[in-house]
């Protein structure tokens, strides 16, 4: 049965740059890359191609030692031209140089029917092969799903709450039959349901209709309402033991092409946002494209930092950097490293703030687009102000308790207090509105760590 | 500012690591960071924009909320001075210049008897300076009487914020209310100069006017239930020759009663609430349940009344002795109190029937808020502890099903 999940906490993060619902073409983007460090719990990565190596798009590049089976593949055809290793030789980036024209590998496509006949095992081992796989994320712990596990069932967000969030309608337009097939193909994988959460007070994108074999939930409220952590919390809560997967909408798809169209199509749309962008737009693009043509001659300012992904949980990526394996989005957002006299207590009301403390007024202008920069706002102190977490959680869960016995690295205190139920993003929220400046991503991160590797 | 800017700049060197003075870095820091709010990013990963509030906005708006309690307290200690040796002469510009005359010392020792403490445990821990001391300065002068010695408040002040708060760790990891600490050690310490009828008045070379008594009301009231008479009636008529109805419920709302600096007028307290409870900084849980408890527990006591005391309406309580401004800004400090929003329920409910409890069957203690305020301190830990344990049984629960 489908539910209706009426969410009053959270914070809607108001900010200038959303992209506007146009195409855009930039400048042919040249390279792309993919990058180990955006598969999280990537032990031994395992690479497959050398420098000068010709690849095509499907290629696999590389593996996990730790689960073989998971083929990490190109997104493009054409010529590796670095692999970029850091400190201690760990794997940082394998870029390719597109070719003009994208060839692919051709792997085997299947009808409806085959697919029904099909064996589970034989399925996993396709996706597996084929590059889709890494789109499927476990939780507990957000890592990349493993292929021997059975889920209790699959979660998908149908929506984004981030700022600056790409609109769903714009990233899935004309993709409806490899959505229902990706669909019928995850149904394949799990003897639950499979879950799809919509906005409540939205229309929902149009490939989301007419599917039969999920459970729509509605959620309504403010951010994070769209994060898949929160429609689990609600729908089907992960206790010690349990399985579940998430895949985002974009996975589906592709999952779905590959079986289609017999090809690893890593073409996507992103977003293109933030309010140093000249133009805020979608563009088409691969998964892991370097982002220099995007952002040359698009920018105010020079003193800008690029994000792949939102700005609440994306990371920072050089001007001439490489978008996320996740990520649909580029926020270009102006840096802020400048000192401001009195700064802490001069009222203001270009700052964006959750409080109503003296001299924040941006409560006053409940519509108004804020442009943010990367200012810490404050330096790191004891936690002091209470119950503020809590306000911007819609889960049964305490973030404050949370954080201090991560910080204390008290295992059972941790399993109890719900680390298996969330990851960064999940309380990505409190990390902006924290008074004293945790670093909260980063602490859930250890956290899930200590636990996943105790 | 650009020149203030340069300055620093400049200095900046001295104080890092390597410098001559990189020992006093954090004072540097504290310096530094007070002028100009640093030019620090988010780091490469996790959010990459930050809300505009921090710790140093959220005290000073606690400070903030302070001060028509300062400036009523200034006034009120002239005005008892004159009103006590019966001058019918002075203005308001004499009665709010005494005031400060005998409040502001009180201030600045606080501020400089803490600050050094804090200044001495920053460069020795090698911690920065803890904003939370801006708040319990200001505390400390509030909850003393006027006449209180100086040396005493910096006796006070430097007991309280090393025992009570340092070395716990600083700001946010003490378990008592820093002010509060120092104002029972005062009272314990000292108890000549806190407590009796003559402290609350400054008199000073002149001589009290007949006729006039410094005690406070719940001193009044307690000696009516000692007597049997109507509490009421006592302390209508007390010191009716020198203010009609100085202890009627409205002046004691308003204020121009003897009794600690700030805490004499519940008005200006629900002023400073009225700034709390709209900047969120304070719990409006706390305060409702708190304030809901005395009141509930005055009721309780009427119906079980012995003695005259006892019988006193219970929203008199509600206006007498240091209750509000305990309630308001000493109750709710966040890291004291309970930290979970149901266990601040039940936190601020006790600290108001505590409070009465003390104030009307306790002759050794006329005020209990302080106590009130200090034991459910060291009990907010555990009632977070049973509401923290009750989320993870339903954490388990919903597992099994």
């Amino acid at each position: 049965m489908s539910k209706l999940v009426k969410l009053k906490k959270g914070f809607d993060i108001r900010l200038a740059g959303k992209a506007e619902k146009q195409m855009h073409d930039f400048q042919p983007v040249k390279t792309f890359a993919i990058k180990p460090t955006d598969f999280i719990g990537m032990q031994r990565p395992k690479v497959l191609v050398k420098e000068g190596d010709t690849v095509k798009a499907g290629t696999p590049l590389l593996f996990d030692k730790k689960m073989e089976k998971v083929q990490f593949v190109s997104p493009v055809s054409g010529k590796i031209v670095e692999i970029k290793r850091g400190e201690k030789r760990k794997l940082l980036e394998i870029k390719i140089l597109a070719d003009d024209v994208i060839e692919f590998e051709s792997f085997q496509k299947y009808s409806s029917s085959e697919l029904q006949s099909a064996s589970r095992e034989k399925i996993i081992d396709h996706l597996a092969a084929s590059g889709v796989w890494p789109q499927l994320i476990q939780r507990p712990f957000g890592v990349i799903a493993n292929p021997d596990d059975t889920p209790k069932s699959i979660f998908i967000s149908g929506f984004d709450t981030h700022p600056l969030a790409p609109d769903y309608e714009v990233l899935l337009k004309g993709q409806e039959e490899a959505f229902k097939l990706g669909i019928d193909i995850l149904k394949k994988l799990t003897k639950g349901k499979i879950h799809l959460g919509v906005p409540a007070d939205k229309a929902a994108p149009a490939v989301y209709s007419n599917l039969q074999q999920v459970e729509i939930n509605k959620f309504s409220g403010p951010h994070p309402a769209g994060n898949v952590g929160v429609h689990i919390h609600h729908v089907d809560p992960i206790g010690k033991g349990d399985i579940i997967w998430t895949i985002n909408p974009y996975g589906v798809v592709q999952i779905g092409n590959l079986l289609l169209k017999g090809v690893y199509d890593a073409s996507k749309i992103v977003a293109i946002t933030g309010s140093e962008a000249k133009k805020a737009c979608y563009t088409q693009t691969y998964l892991g494209a370097c982002v220099d043509s995007f952002v040359a001659e698009n920018i105010k300012s020079t003193n800008v930092r690029a994000i792949s992904g939102n700005p609440l949980t994306g990371q920072k990526i050089n001007l001439d950097g490489y978008l996320s394996y996740y990520d649909h989005q580029l926020s270009l957002l102006p840096e802020g490293d400048y000192y401001e006299f009195l700064g802490w207590m001069k009222p203001t009301s270009d700052k964006l703030s959750y409080h109503k403390a003296l001299g924040l007024l941006s409560f006053l202008y409940p519509k108004k687009e804020f442009v943010l920069d990367t200012n810490n706002r404050g330096e790191p102190r004891a936690f002091v102000s209470t119950g503020v977490f809590e306000s911007v959680t819609p889960m049964d869960i305490f973030p404050v308790y949370l954080m201090k016995a991560i910080m204390a690295e008290d295992y059972d205190d941790m399993e109890e207090l719900g680390i298996y139920e969330v990851i960064e993003e999940d309380l990505a929220l409190c990390e902006f509105v924290d008074v004293s400046k945790h670093p909260v991503q980063e602490l859930v991160r250890k956290g899930i760590e200590l636990i996943q590797y105790s | 500012m650009k020149f203030l800017r340069d300055l620093l700049d400049k200095q900046k060197p001295l104080f890092q690591k390597g410098g001559k003075l990189e020992n006093l870095y954090y004072l540097y820091e504290a310096g530094e960071t007070f002028m100009f709010s640093p030019n620090h990013t988010t780091s490469p990963r996790g959010a990459q924009i930050k809300d505009a509030i921090d710790l140093k906005r959220m005290m000073i708006t606690v400070v903030i909320a302070m001060i028509p309690c300062l400036l009523f307290g200034i006034y009120n200690t002239g005005n008892m001075h004159y009103l006590a040796i019966q001058d019918a002469s002075a203005t308001f510009g004499d009665k709010f210049l005494q005031g400060a005359i005998l409040v502001l010392p009180i201030v600045l020792v606080a501020y400089a008897a803490g600050g050094i403490v804090e200044a001495v445990f920053a460069v020795i821990r090698k911690h920065p300076i803890n904003e939370g001391f801006l708040v319990t300065g200001m505390l400390i002068p509030l909850i003393v009487p006027a006449t209180t010695p100086l040396w005493q408040v910096a006796v006070a002040t430097i007991f309280a914020v090393v025992i009570a708060k340092e070395v716990f760790g600083g700001t946010g990891m003490n378990i008592l209310n820093v002010a509060m600490t120092a104002r029972a050690f005062l009272y314990f310490a000292y108890p000549a100069q806190l407590s009796g009828d003559t402290v609350w008045t400054y008199v000073g070379d002149n001589a009290a006017a007949d006729g006039f008594s410094g005690a406070t009301a719940l001193a009044v009231a307690y000696q009516a239930g000692q007597e049997g008479q109507n509490a009421v009636a006592e302390l209508t008529q007390h010191n009716a020759s020198i203010m009609e109805g100085m202890f009627s419920f409205t002046n004691m709302f308003v204020g121009f009663i003897p009794g600690s600096i700030g805490e004499t007028s519940t008005l200006m307290c629900l002023i400073g609430a009225a700034i709390l409870l709209f900047t969120g900084v304070a719990s409006w849980k706390i305060m409702v349940s708190a304030f809901g408890g005395a009141y509930l527990m005055g009721l309780v006591m009427n119906l079980l009344a012995v003695n005259e005391y006892m019988a006193l309406p219970s929203h008199y309580h509600l206006v007498m002795g240091g209750i509000a401004f305990g309630i308001v800004f000493m109750a709710t400090d966040p890291v004291s109190a309970s930290q979970t929003e149901s266990g601040k329920w039940i936190y601020g409910l006790l600290i108001g029937v505590l409070t009465i409890i003390i104030r009307v069957t306790n002759p050794a203690y006329p005020e209990g808020i302080m106590l009130a305020v200090l034991f459910m301190n060291v009990f907010a830990p555990l009632i977070d502890y049973y509401v923290v344990q009750a989320n993870k049984k339903r954490r388990l629960q919903r597992a099994t099903v």
